[in-house]
């Protein structure tokens, strides 16, 4: 542990928390989004169940998931703690700051975005992920489906908390949250890990670009569509 | 007084051999129990401190900046001289020694200027070493370009800012210390008194400019790195607060001044743009290597300088000194560029400015380079103009930025308009061979003494004299005096010699307060360098210089009676940091002039209108002038003049040439 | 050329570090030729002459490379223009009655001397924990006998061209000094003389930087595109890697 402990005493150990923690979310949102997309097979959530299944009952993805579970409790922790403790740099406020003259508005409201994806994610992990892991509140309905398999119907669940217009808006709003969030957290990500090259970088930043569009569109679409009975 | 060099015996080339190898020393013990104190942190004083602290000393630095890392050392573009050869273009010690006693117009000493040459190519490893990022070639290997006065290529460079360069890597060098505990470095404080005990220099009083207090340091030797008194003309290309008040103060403690009156005016400057200006920016000589400078043919010419054909223009340095062309010495083409705009050629919404053209360069030279070298058949112009730019930009990028910046024109498109302007002093206080100033204890180096470049110095050669200075004379020199003060115990300064300099300080600082008149400092600096620049800038007179001096008494009585200095002198009062420089500028323009008056030739960077040849040229006068005039101040404002005579036993003297 | 403007100046003052602030009005007649801080020369010389404070400033070389000069105006340090210091910006970047608020750099780690000048002592400090190489005078070989290829040369002389201003502490919203701390651990990382300290320096300099009261980096960027001499973003990645390197080698 000595040798790693400069990830909680040091400016620059605490940044590369931000970055490893947060490249594994991403990693984590392109599955989950790959198995949401499921559902525009419009098969009756056919697929999404068994991908669903398999994510909930295999030991190694349960494995990561504490290990998820724990690098997003850092990374909120450590992005909250960030924001506070940079505010506190500069006790004497600029009269007159303009500061799209030099960022980005979304680079400089990490905290700001972070939140709106935390208050989102506390619905989010209520709708699916407790009812999905626990069984609570209520039982989901089992499915047998064609192929003679049993699952329990997550995807009923989806159908269910989509008909609230009130859901869907702030699920939207979570997904733009999260574009922004991921617009500037991607390549920043790679920037702190110290990736700069003159040839990948412009690489490294159009990708991340690409992922912070697809990915929460894609998520964003999911709850119009139930809503809109698109999908069925 | 007689004024003693202390060259060493010997044969030119063995002097400084010999000085080394049977100079005193002090043991590494006692140096610990030897405190130095060093006055300003430019390239001289960071190098100075940081080599001295490395030995082993106890130093103390001082700079009035916030940071010793902004001395104006910082500010040199071109580069720095050093007789390394690798060019393998004929350079050597010798010719480098050569070129600079040739160059400072034969009135500087031989031995100094041989000890310059040698220790020129050690700085450039010791630089090195620090990882200062000289400009290389694809080979890796150091790049090299001329500077004017010489016809090598000797300059090592980093792109249009050398002297950053040089200057963080003394600077890194100091901070290493300060790191380390062997230096304590006071940034913010100005010093405003020397100390003197039996006779010696024994410490210094500085103000802490931010809490206004006098504060005292003890130093078994005191070290002025204080940089030149450029800005006694006003505008001038020093940074606003380049000043002589720790030099002056130090004369006014009895070290001589020497030469006051050889000051250097640099032929490139962004010439003066309205009455508000507070500065003058320099263009690099290094332009020259590429730039050609030409005035139209025609008097009063208003054309574009684009529509002027070839055959309508005078290449003036071209055709007046075919052999060293652009690259003459900064005096002559200085002077060359005021004779023409005197005569009415100059150019410009002022008419004081000659043009510095780049194109033919860009095109012939880069140009047709690189289209050879992409394989560009017959190319037209062009495409010749776009190669090339690219070339010019990548050399002098930061300088043709900087221009444009002021301006509002772009150089690569219309030719730079220049004008001389002041840029270093050859004076300073008088050092013997060691360094020392006529005060025992108290040293001079870099600019701020007078010693290596007589009357002219060449470009690229004063970094090489300021890191020369600090890092291989003065940590050798220095032995010869402290070896015999390894008894001297720290003297308290609770010492009455201690409390007088700092009630002097205190009353002059606090009479500037009481006066509460109606005029700023600025108003009499502005005022006093016009007096300088018209009547002791580029060409003397004699009339001239008599009415200067009255005039510069008048303004000087007039100060102290209506100067108005706001605020108190405690806490941060950058006015009343300037009122005591001014004052002391106002001294000091005065003996500069009596020393203009009093060298009755011309030579170097003094010309004197009464003295010159049929075709304009400097004429010295060897036979009455071949020495240094060494000022001794007697108290309100009277001087008496010590000459030390200039011996030349290697190099045989000559009118100087370029043509 | 020639023509006048009217200027109407907000411009911080500040007794001393302690003292509380405020904004002063002032209005002022420039040159579009003049500098800015030209501008504050003749405003300077009307407020002595009507007996009042002076604003005090800090300034030297006024050619955009010693670093001193360092106010925010309109909240961006060294002024609208990119690529140039307070004393390279001209009063043609502004127009006629333009409205321009002037302040001092703002961060803990800056305290304010007095008005719109500042303490930036703590950049030094950074310096003299590790910004360096290890060689007393004297101990040198000859400058060829070590070869650097030109493009290590060149990006080493790009990050070493940094002026020490402190604009990029200023611009960031954390009031990082990373660019400051990048641009002297690349420059040294990357030429042969740096090695022998490569690791320890990126760590003690780091360090350094921490106690001195700099806020984290969170890559917004602003540093580097506020940097008067253009130090590129890439210096901070280089610094973080070098960091990392090093602290995984347990230094």
């Amino acid at each position: 542990m000595g040798v790693l402990s400069f990830v909680f005493s040091s400016s620059l150990g605490r940044k590369l928390v931000m970055a490893v923690t947060g490249i594994s979310l991403i990693a984590f949102l392109l599955v989950h989004c790959a198995i949401n997309a499921t559902v525009f097979f419009n098969d009756g959530g056919e697929t999404f169940n068994i991908a669903a299944e398999f994510m909930g009952h295999n030991w190694l993805i349960r494995t990561a998931e504490i290990g998820l579970f724990a690098g997003l409790l850092w990374h909120i922790i450590q992005g909250i703690w960030l924001t506070l403790d940079n505010q506190k740099r500069r006790k004497s406020k600029y009269g007159a700051n303009p500061g799209s003259a030099n960022s980005k508005w979304y680079s400089r409201s990490m905290g700001l975005l972070g939140s709106i994806i935390l208050i989102f994610l506390v619905m989010h992990l209520k709708h699916f992920w407790v009812v999905s892991r626990f069984g609570m509140p209520h039982e989901l309905g089992h499915l047998e489906y064609a192929s003679g398999e049993h699952l329990e119907n997550l995807y009923v669940e989806m159908v269910n908390v989509f008909q609230n217009p009130v859901a869907v808006i702030v699920y939207v709003l979570g997904c733009i949250g999260l574009g922004y969030h991921l617009l500037h957290g991607f390549s920043s990500a790679f920037q702190t890990l110290g990736i700069n090259h003159k040839s990948y970088t412009p690489m490294i930043q159009s990708v991340g670009v690409a992922f912070s569009i697809i990915v929460p569109l894609i998520f964003a679409i999911i709850p119009v569509a139930f809503h809109l009975g698109l999908i069925k | 007084m007689k004024l003693d060099a202390k060259i060493p015996e010997g044969p030119l080339e063995q002097k400084w051999t010999k000085y080394k190898s049977s100079v005193p020393l002090v043991n590494p013990a006692n140096k610990r129990n030897l405190n130095i104190i060093v006055v300003g942190t430019g390239l001289a004083g960071a190098s100075a401190a940081a080599t001295l602290a490395e030995m082993g000393y106890q130093v103390s630095a001082f700079c009035f900046q916030d940071s010793p890392r902004r001395a104006h050392s910082i500010a040199a573009q071109g580069g720095i001289n050093a007789a390394k050869n690798y060019q393998n273009d004929g350079d050597s010690v010798h010719r480098l020694f050569y070129d600079t006693i040739k160059g400072g117009d034969y009135r500087s000493r031989e031995g100094n200027v041989h000890r310059l040459a040698e220790v020129s190519t050690n700085i450039i490893d010791q630089c090195v070493a620090q990882g200062v990022p000289f400009a290389r070639e694809y080979g890796g290997t150091l790049s090299n370009r001329s500077f004017g006065g010489t016809q090598v290529q000797r300059t090592f460079y980093a792109a249009g800012q050398t002297g950053q360069q040089l200057l963080l890597g003394a600077y890194s060098a100091l901070e290493r210390q300060v790191g380390l505990g062997n230096v304590k470095m006071y940034a913010r404080h100005e010093m405003v008194e020397v100390v003197k005990i039996d006779g010696k220099a024994r410490g210094i009083i500085a103000r802490n400019l931010v809490s206004g207090k006098l504060e005292r340091y003890f130093g078994h030797a005191v070290l002025l790195c204080t940089g030149g008194y450029g800005n006694v003309f006003y505008l001038s290309t020093n940074a606003m607060g380049s000043n002589v008040t720790a030099a002056w103060k130090a004369h006014k403690a009895g070290a001589l001044f020497g030469n006051p009156c050889f000051t250097q005016i640099h032929p490139t400057c962004i010439p003066v743009s309205g009455h508000y200006q507070s500065k003058l920016t320099l263009m690099s000589e290094s332009l020259r290597n590429d730039g050609r400078i030409w005035v139209p043919k025609k008097q009063g010419d208003t054309r574009h300088p684009n529509d002027i054909p070839e055959e309508e223009r005078d290449y003036y340095l071209e055709r007046r000194y075919p052999a060293f062309g652009n690259l003459v010495p900064r005096d002559i083409a200085s002077r060359a560029a005021k004779e023409r705009c005197d005569a009415g050629y100059g150019v410009g919404p002022s008419k004081m400015a000659v043009y510095l053209d780049f194109k033919y360069n860009m095109m012939n030279k880069y140009g047709r380079a690189e289209a050879t070298k992409h394989g560009i058949a017959n190319p037209d112009d062009e495409t010749l103009l776009r190669l090339g730019k690219d070339i010019i930009k990548e050399k002098y990028g930061n300088l043709f930025d900087m221009y444009k910046q002021i301006t509002a024109e772009d150089p690569y498109e219309v030719p730079m308009r220049i004008y001389p302007a002041v840029h270093y002093t050859m004076g300073g206080l008088w050092v013997d061979y060691e360094l020392q100033t006529t005060v025992p204890g108290l040293y001079a180096l870099g600019e701020a003494n007078f010693s290596d470049h007589g009357a002219n110095r060449l470009g690229a050669s004063a970094l090489m004299q300021g890191l020369a200075d600090g890092y291989f004379v003065i940590p050798y020199t220095i032995g010869n005096y402290l070896s015999k003060e390894i008894h001297t115990k720290p003297i308290p300064t609770d010492h009455e010699a201690f409390e007088e300099a700092e009630k002097r300080a205190n009353e002059r600082i606090s009479g500037f307060l009481k006066i509460k008149g109606t005029r700023t400092v600025e108003s009499y600096h502005r005022e006093l360098g016009l007096i300088m620049w018209d009547k002791c800038g580029m060409a003397r007179n004699e009339k001239g210089l008599k009415e200067a001096i009255e005039q510069i008494r008048a303004l000087r009585e007039d100060f102290y009676k209506n100067v108005r200095v706001p605020g108190s002198d405690s806490g941060f009062n950058p006015e009343l940091d300037k009122a005591g420089r001014v004052a002391d500028f106002l001294e000091l323009g005065e003996l500069m002039c009596l020393d203009a008056l009093a060298r009755e030739e011309s030579c170097g960077g003094h010309f004197r209108e009464e003295f010159q040849t049929e075709e304009g040229e400097a004429m010295r006068d060897d036979d009455k002038f071949l020495s240094v005039f060494a000022w001794e101040n007697k108290g309100n404002n009277d001087y008496e003049l010590h000459r030390e005579d200039l011996n030349y036993e290697n190099i045989k003297i000559q009118q100087r040439s370029y043509k | 050329m020639g023509n006048t403007m009217n200027i109407n100046l907000k411009v911080w003052r500040q007794q001393n570090e302690n003292a509380q602030g405020h904004f002063e009005e002032h209005k002022v007649q420039a040159s579009p030729d003049m500098s800015f801080l030209e501008m504050f020369d003749v405003l300077n010389e009307q407020l002595i002459e009507d007996g009042k404070d002076p604003i005090a400033f800090d300034h030297d070389c006024r050619e955009g490379i010693c670093g001193m000069c360092s106010m925010v105006i309109n909240g961006r340090p060294h002024g609208p223009k990119g690529g140039v210091t307070t004393c390279q910006l001209h009063m043609r970047s502004f127009k006629d009655g333009d409205t321009v608020v002037v302040e001092p750099w703002r961060a803990n780690a800056f305290p304010v001397i007095k008005d719109l000048s500042v303490n930036r002592s703590a950049f030094d400090r950074i310096i003299s924990s590790g910004g360096y190489v290890s060689v007393n005078t004297g101990n040198a070989v000859d400058a060829n006998s070590v070869l650097i290829p030109k493009d290590v040369a060149d990006t080493a002389f790009q990050a070493a061209t940094c002026i020490g201003c402190g604009a990029c502490v200023s611009a960031c919203k954390n009031a990082s000094a990373m660019l400051f701390v990048g641009a002297k651990v690349t420059q040294l990382s990357m030429l042969p003389q740096g090695q022998p300290e490569r690791e320890s320096r990126v760590v003690a300099m780091v360090d350094q930087m921490d106690a001195e009261g700099f806020g984290a980096c969170t890559n917004t960027g602003a540093c580097a595109a506020e940097c008067p001499k253009e130090i590129p973003l890439s210096v901070i990645a280089n610094l973080n890697r070098e960091y990392y390197k090093a602290k995984l080698n347990g230094k």
